[in-house]
């Protein structure tokens, strides 16, 4: 029996998925003590939290390992990634770039986290599409910030696409009859230890 | 003993362990994502912590046993287990790591030899002094 697949069709975004703002984070880190203290972060934040230990096992769950039938496929969308530099195996880095090279998953923002202070390191990782570069162990305030980020991004996406709905189905163009959500992304909000401030 | 004494013995034990700088900021904010859901939560991440890095101990054990020293190895595992040391606020067992991890860059065997010893005194002595913490605050709970 088939199951409805998110993925296939990116666009079709049911406002009832968003169950009242509660992001859904996937976070990877191949520390046991790391993944408990993150998941405590993001509960404590609210958020729902799906932790794995590896890059491959987050592709995994992605459903971007190339196998349809994955065990780890689940139908929450995910809102926010956060990973881990350092991790054997496929490093954060290595993660970041298949997210943001795969045609359905590179909008999920991601989030480095690292314990070293490395601008070169830093600097890649933005280059490469990362939201924010997280100095480790990351802090309840880090997650507050990220959380009030990633909300205002989701906003904003979610009236694009129901704009873009019912244009569709209205056949012409037609201008939002719902208020605009009183929300507004601003690009140049305040976050002080964020080094830069990508297009979302 | 009863309760009161206990809790002023509990807040001085808590106070030696940030003076002494066994502890930093970081089970300070540990401590604050402990709730009435989660009582027990900076117990439970300590007890993972020494679960976990008995495994680290025992691979940079063996590691250094095995001559020549392979000090990229050696390296990444104590990085690793700098980074839940860290995790959990072990100011003083951090402080070790990083001085083996010094040793480490400049290839110097004997002085990563004598900074695990300190590493695993510094472990096993935050250890104790947990336990005895987490044991006196469940009297008192």
């Amino acid at each position: 029996m088939a199951r409805t697949v998110w993925r296939e069709s990116p666009k079709k975004l049911e406002v009832s998925d968003r169950s009242s703002a509660e992001l859904h984070v996937l976070a990877v880190d191949d520390s046991l003590v790391d993944r408990r203290v993150i998941e405590r972060l993001l509960k404590i934040s609210s958020c729902k939290v799906t932790a794995v230990e590896s890059g491959s096992r987050a592709l995994q769950y992605l459903g971007l390992d190339g196998n349809k039938d994955s065990i780890g496929f689940q139908d929450l969308k995910v809102n926010l990634i956060m990973t881990d530099y350092s991790m054997p195996g496929m490093t954060g880095y290595e993660l970041l770039k298949k997210i943001k090279t795969s045609s359905t998953l590179s909008k999920i923002p991601v989030v480095i986290m690292s314990s070293e202070n490395i601008m070169a390191r830093i600097d890649r990782c933005l280059e490469e599409g990362a939201e924010d570069f997280l100095l480790k162990p990351v802090k309840l305030s880090d997650v507050k910030r990220l959380k009030d980020f990633i909300l205002k991004g989701e906003e904003t996406v979610e009236e694009k696409v129901t704009t873009h709905k019912r244009k569709l189905t209205d056949g012409h163009d037609a201008s939002p009859e719902s208020p605009s959500s009183s929300i507004e992304y601003d690009p140049s909000s305040p976050s002080p230890s964020a080094p830069k401030r990508p297009r979302l | 003993m009863d309760r009161s004494h206990l809790q002023r013995q509990l807040t001085t034990m808590r106070m030696s362990l940030f003076d002494q700088g066994y502890l930093d900021e970081q089970f300070l904010e540990l401590e604050d994502l402990q709730d009435d859901a989660n009582p027990n939560f900076v117990e439970e991440i300590v007890t993972s912590y020494y679960n976990d890095s008995t495994r680290f101990i025992r691979s940079i054990g063996l590691a250094l046993d095995n001559k020549p020293l392979d000090f990229g190895k050696l390296d990444q595992y104590m990085h690793q287990f700098k980074g839940s040391s860290s995790s959990i606020g072990a100011k003083k067992v951090k402080k070790e790591c990083t001085q083996f991890q010094e040793y480490c860059s400049a290839g110097n065997a004997e002085g990563c030899s004598r900074t695990f010893q300190q590493v695993k005194q510094e472990h096993a002595t935050l250890r104790r002094k947990l336990e005895t913490y987490f044991q006196l605050a469940r009297q008192i709970a």
